[in-house]
């Protein structure tokens, strides 16, 4: 082919042209279609769930009632309550420990292997299946300390988990303040703690969020983890309010009650062999998604406008 | 200095130039160093965490191994944790992984290459941005979601064109599994491939090459060390995955690389002994942590070649 454009008169470099740009169209296509087949696979997901669910879904039962062997009866409460006090003990857990953790790694940590290590070593964590987490709890958290398959073990593994998701946002957070950011404020005589804590870390803030964000989206859908230490009994009460009428008018019973998750819920609700508890899974899994894709959502958002702010 | 009563807050004197008391001084250096230090023990606690895993699945499998030798582990071709006889060839379990992740590969391989190139050198930036938070929306459904749909939507339709199929298989998982990490295979190797300087393409042009071959003689070449790690660290999720095996191939433990057949993965298995409730010193339940070791090393492995590699790349551009 060389040897012909070398050679060959103009007709011959425009069929060259011709057949060029035939090729860019069909790796455009290719390209497209992987999109579109992609694209097309969340669409099924979502529109069988919401078919599927749809008789669950509507009736408001569904959302207060307890778990039942009778599927028309079961419900996602105890599922849902649970879902958020488990999502609050991670929180409480994950955050500052990802945010410091990231903030010593960008700001503190001098180039030596200690630094290194920690960072092949959160990388690494990033890859460690959620499951492994999970056998991490049983033989750590329930029957290492005797915490048992309560909601605050639950907490604890999912932050665990999400711990090099924070860490990794914190990081490039941080990284995209500009150093006269930090130069202007040790000009004025702040010191190093100060100056992360005045101005670095409020600067970050809205990367940190969004990742943090990220982060419990994707601990609210895990399963995998909290079904290892054996959360996948039948749950047919609530866990004890956090609130109390008489003083200290908070307690932290319910850090120890035992509980159930959304995904705990759907699953349980898959591998049953009836067809109507099919139906419940699929109401569930549409609640599920909802939730995961509404956190999502707002994480993208937030960093769309970031980036608009920033340019 | 002289000692002068402590203040929080610099003496704003007018005239002359502001002095820090030597108190303020002293606890703001305290301060800063305890805040160092606390930020130092968070760094190091994930550390602790890697620490945590590999003492308790070492621990908790040592009696595992007092009984089973680990010849007979890794060759024997039966797992019957429970039976009276129980034999435990992890094998078993081995190749149901791996034949759920290679379809799992064989779907995201060519797919996240033609969309990262498509990404990378084809698309314009505005559609660029406007299908990526779509890709992350994929990557953020719950893997649970995706077994049912597996279970009650896929495997049926697949049987329409495959009527040997069971109804437990390893297809099905595979190819769901494919996708559900196209959006991080995907957008791993289009950062390796935005990578590779401008001026690289740029001769390519030069020299009268079209787009595709730019991309495929020059970007993807150059880009090789990091779409390398991409389908890696994509190998490695598939091998970890849970929730889509667990619900969609079956809980059967069977030595099969055919993916018409179902069989238990190593994390179905994981899954399926938890869901009982073992004794704490019975053989099946360390067969657990026996198995989960034989899982963390093959993604360890996985991730830190990953890792090393993209490092690679990094310091090239």
């Amino acid at each position: 082919m060389k040897a012909d454009v070398s050679q060959a008169a103009l007709p011959d470099l425009a069929r060259i042209v011709d057949a060029n740009r035939r090729t860019d169209l069909i790796m455009a296509g290719i390209g497209i279609s992987v999109l579109i087949v992609a694209m097309s696979l969340l669409a099924a997901v979502v529109i069988d769930l919401i078919v599927g669910g749809w008789p669950r879904l509507i009736n408001p039962d569904f959302y207060l009632n307890f778990p039942s062997r009778h599927p028309l009866q079961a419900g996602i409460l105890t599922a849902w309550v649970g879902t958020i006090l488990v999502m609050f003990v991670t929180a409480c857990i994950a955050i500052p420990l990802g945010v410091g953790a990231g903030v010593y790694l960008e700001e503190y940590a001098a180039r030596n292997w200690i630094t290194d290590f920690i960072e092949i070593n959160v990388s690494n964590l990033a890859g460690v299946p959620s499951i492994i987490y999970g056998l991490l709890a049983l033989g750590l958290f329930i029957h290492g300390f005797g915490l048992g398959e309560t909601i605050l073990t639950a907490g604890l593994v999912l932050a665990l988990l999400i711990l090099p998701v924070i860490i990794v946002a914190t990081r490039e957070a941080i990284r995209g303040i500009p150093l006269d950011l930090r130069e202007a404020a040790y000009g004025l005589g702040a010191d190093k703690w100060q100056t992360v804590r005045l101005y670095v870390l409020p600067a970050a803030r809205p990367g940190i969020l969004t990742g943090t964000i990220v982060g419990l989206a994707r601990a609210i859908g895990e399963a995998a983890p909290v079904i290892t230490i054996g959360a996948l009994t039948f749950i047919a009460f609530l866990p004890p309010s956090p609130l109390q009428a008489h003083p200290p008018f908070i307690n932290f019973e319910w850090l120890e009650s035992p509980f159930t998750i959304m995904p705990i819920q759907m699953f349980n609700w898959v591998s049953r062999p009836q067809a109507e508890f099919h139906i419940n899974a699929a109401a569930a899994g549409v609640i599920l998604m909802l939730m995961t894709l509404a956190m999502n959502g707002v994480a993208i958002w937030l960093r769309y406008r970031l980036r608009r702010q920033v340019r | 200095m002289p000692t002068s009563p402590s203040l929080s807050n610099p003496p704003s004197t007018a005239g002359s130039p502001i002095r820090a008391s030597e108190g303020f001084l002293r606890r703001r250096a305290l301060w800063g160093s305890l805040a160092g230090g606390i930020l130092f023990v968070a760094a190091a606690a994930s550390v602790f965490v890697t620490l945590g895993i590999v003492y308790v699945l070492i621990t908790e499998s040592t009696g595992f191994f007092a009984q089973v030798s680990l010849l007979d582990f890794l060759t024997d071709t039966q797992w019957t944790p429970v039976f009276e006889n129980a034999r435990f060839g992890v094998m078993t379990l081995v190749s149901a992984t791996v034949t759920v992740a290679g379809i799992a590969l064989a779907v995201s391989i060519p797919a996240g290459l033609a969309l990262a190139m498509y990404l990378s050198e084809y698309a314009r930036g505005e559609v660029r941005e406007t299908v990526k938070p779509f890709l992350e929306l994929l990557e953020g459904v719950p893997t649970v979601v995706y077994g049912y749909f597996t279970l009650l939507f896929f495997t049926p339709l697949l049987q329409t064109f495959i009527p040997g199929l069971e109804g437990f298989n390893m297809l099905g998982p595979g190819i769901v599994m494919g996708i559900m990490i196209l959006p991080y295979t995907a957008s791993v190797s289009e950062d390796a491939m935005r990578a590779v300087p401008s001026g690289l393409r740029e001769a390519g042009y030069a020299l009268g090459y079209s787009r595709f071959r730019v991309a495929m003689r020059v970007v993807v070449p150059a880009a090789f060390s990091g779409i390398t790690a991409a389908f890696i660290l994509g190998m490695s999720r598939a091998v970890g995955e849970t929730m889509v095996v667990a619900i969609a191939a079956g809980q059967n433990p069977n030595f099969s690389f055919n993916p018409t057949e179902g069989a238990a993965t190593i994390t179905a298995y994981i899954v399926q002994m938890a869901m009982g409730d073992l004794p704490h010193d019975s053989i099946a339940y360390q067969s657990v942590f026996a198995a989960g070791i034989v899982l963390f090393i093959i993604t360890l492995t996985f991730n830190l070649i990953g890792f090393f590699l993209r490092r690679r790349y990094k310091e090239v551009y």
